[in-house]
């Protein structure tokens, strides 16, 4: 049997490649023994990289972004304006919207949508944490900014109505045509948000 | 080279996965070649051609190429997006019911045009129909029909006489209703009054739209929720997302009171 021929130590290590998604067992071995036969210390910085990721990485107590220091820098950052809150799905679309510099409030990451079709509910999400953090806070706006998906907007959705009777506006992200797009492809739900959203020159 | 395929079909997008760096996998199901998977390759990046024609719950018209085990999405259309379901919780949660029920009854590549038409019908009264609770009965019963599960509600599956007018019990084991003289024949088998009989029976038989005149009261309408669901559970032998959704977005009901409306 091949597998046996292997060491355990080489095999353990293509099993636990194995485990990431989008790397079956030929990508996991090819890995590994590109790993083995190395000669520039990659697996070993790809050791410490790791432990210290796993070591030094929390999640801010406040916005719950993955963080190294409590709470996260964009909490602690003065120059942001406080009463602005942009409630994300995920740690990376936190980094999105920084990217654009079009945004200078506060995050908060609910980590996940809520999902009917994969049985997600608000309870498995950084939801009552979300309402108290509104209700304790001086925020004058909370902009909704999930994915435009369906588990995107049944969030949306569900916030907007667990947060309607706090004193704070909310609003959700605009949908509109994407930079290069074409009108001939864009589908009949977009095309008329981004008429009903159009604005004055 | 083998020469590629190319084939069209109007289809319903019943599941998607996130694959690759920003491609989908999708579950259609399509009404000419039953349910089958596909990969809508770029699909998440907003700038893609498919994005918006190829999200949960839509009908479009795709133009598939052949793949070894998965087809490729060359091109989606969008036909309908039941829009309105995406603005409200409580009918999106029932179309995800409709689609994950479907999905359970049918495997790949098994053509269903009759399901196909009551699933695009369904998504319509989902994103339409007041009565939300109805309508998903007569989905329920209307599948069960095409599945070949259909309810027994005319005569006692124990001793083959006819069902009188008086309160029953339902045999999810055996597909229908025991007569009270033989419920003994299934220990597990539920309760049914009288009037849930005559409803499920009025719903097996008539069109909706002479159907969804009926005004049912919120206990009857629990009961008849509590029969199908029972049964659904029994064939598929597991647990549906959706309606584990729905029932903790009612528990949420009792919380936070006047929120939802139309959740029953």
């Amino acid at each position: 049997m091949a597998q046996n021929v292997l060491p355990r130590t080489v095999q353990r290590l293509i099993d636990t490649f194995a485990r990431l998604p989008g790397i079956g067992p030929k990508s996991a071995s090819r890995l590994t023994f590109y790993l083995l036969r190395d000669k520039d210390n990659l697996a070993l910085d790809l050791a410490a990289a790791l432990q210290e990721m796993k070591a030094n990485t929390r999640l801010c107590p406040v916005c719950f972004n993955i963080t190294e220091e409590e709470p996260c820098l964009i909490c602690r950052d003065e120059g942001r304006d406080a009463t602005l809150l942009c409630v994300v799905e995920e740690p990376l679309d936190v980094v999105a919207i920084e990217r654009s510099r079009a945004y200078n409030g506060r995050y908060h990451v609910l980590h996940g949508a809520i999902s009917p079709v994969e049985g997600i509910g608000p309870e498995d999400l950084k939801v009552a944490e979300l309402v108290r953090r509104v209700q304790q806070g001086n925020f004058r706006e909370i902009i909704l900014a999930t994915n435009p998906t369906l588990e995107g907007e049944s969030t949306s959705l569900y916030l907007q109505r667990r947060l309607m009777h706090e004193k704070v506006k909310i609003t959700r992200l605009a949908r509109g045509l994407p930079v290069g797009g074409d009108l001939e492809y864009t589908d009949e739900i977009t095309l008329s948000r981004a008429l009903e959203g159009r604005q004055e020159l | 080279m083998p020469r590629e395929r190319t084939f069209r079909t109007e289809a319903i997008v019943l599941r998607r996965s996130d694959f690759g760096e920003s491609d989908r996998l999708l579950t259609l199901f399509s009404k000419e070649f039953g349910k089958i998977r596909a990969v809508a390759k770029g699909a998440r990046k907003p700038q893609s051609r498919k994005t918006g024609h190829v999200e949960l719950f839509m009908c479009s018209r795709f133009l598939l190429a052949e793949g070894r085990d998965l087809h490729i999405v060359t091109q989606a259309e969008l036909v309908e997006a039941y829009a309105p379901l995406r603005a409200d919780l409580v009918r999106v949660t029932y179309a995800a019911y409709a689609c994950e029920l479907l999905d359970r009854f049918t495997t790949e590549n098994d053509r269903h045009s009759d399901m196909y038409d009551l699933l695009s019908q369904a998504l319509g009264w989902f994103a339409g129909e007041s009565d939300l609770l109805l309508a998903a009965r007569v989905y329920e019963l209307r599948l069960l029909n095409m599945a070949g599960y259909r309810p027994q509600l005319h005569e006692c599956l124990h001793c083959r006489e006819p069902i009188q007018e008086q309160d029953q019990f339902f045999s999810v084991a055996l597909g229908g209703l025991l007569c009270p003289n033989c419920q003994a024949a299934d220990a597990r088998a539920l309760p049914l009054t009288a009037v849930a009989v005559k409803v499920l029976r009025y719903l097996q038989t008539r069109p909706w739209e002479v159907v969804k005149k009926l005004q049912l009261k919120r206990p009857l309408q629990h009961e008849l929720e509590n029969v199908l669901h029972h049964y659904l559970l029994y064939l598929l032998e597991r647990d549906l997302k959706s309606v584990d959704f729905l029932h903790r977005l009612r528990r949420e009901a009792n919380l936070f009171a006047g929120v939802w409306q139309n959740l029953g």
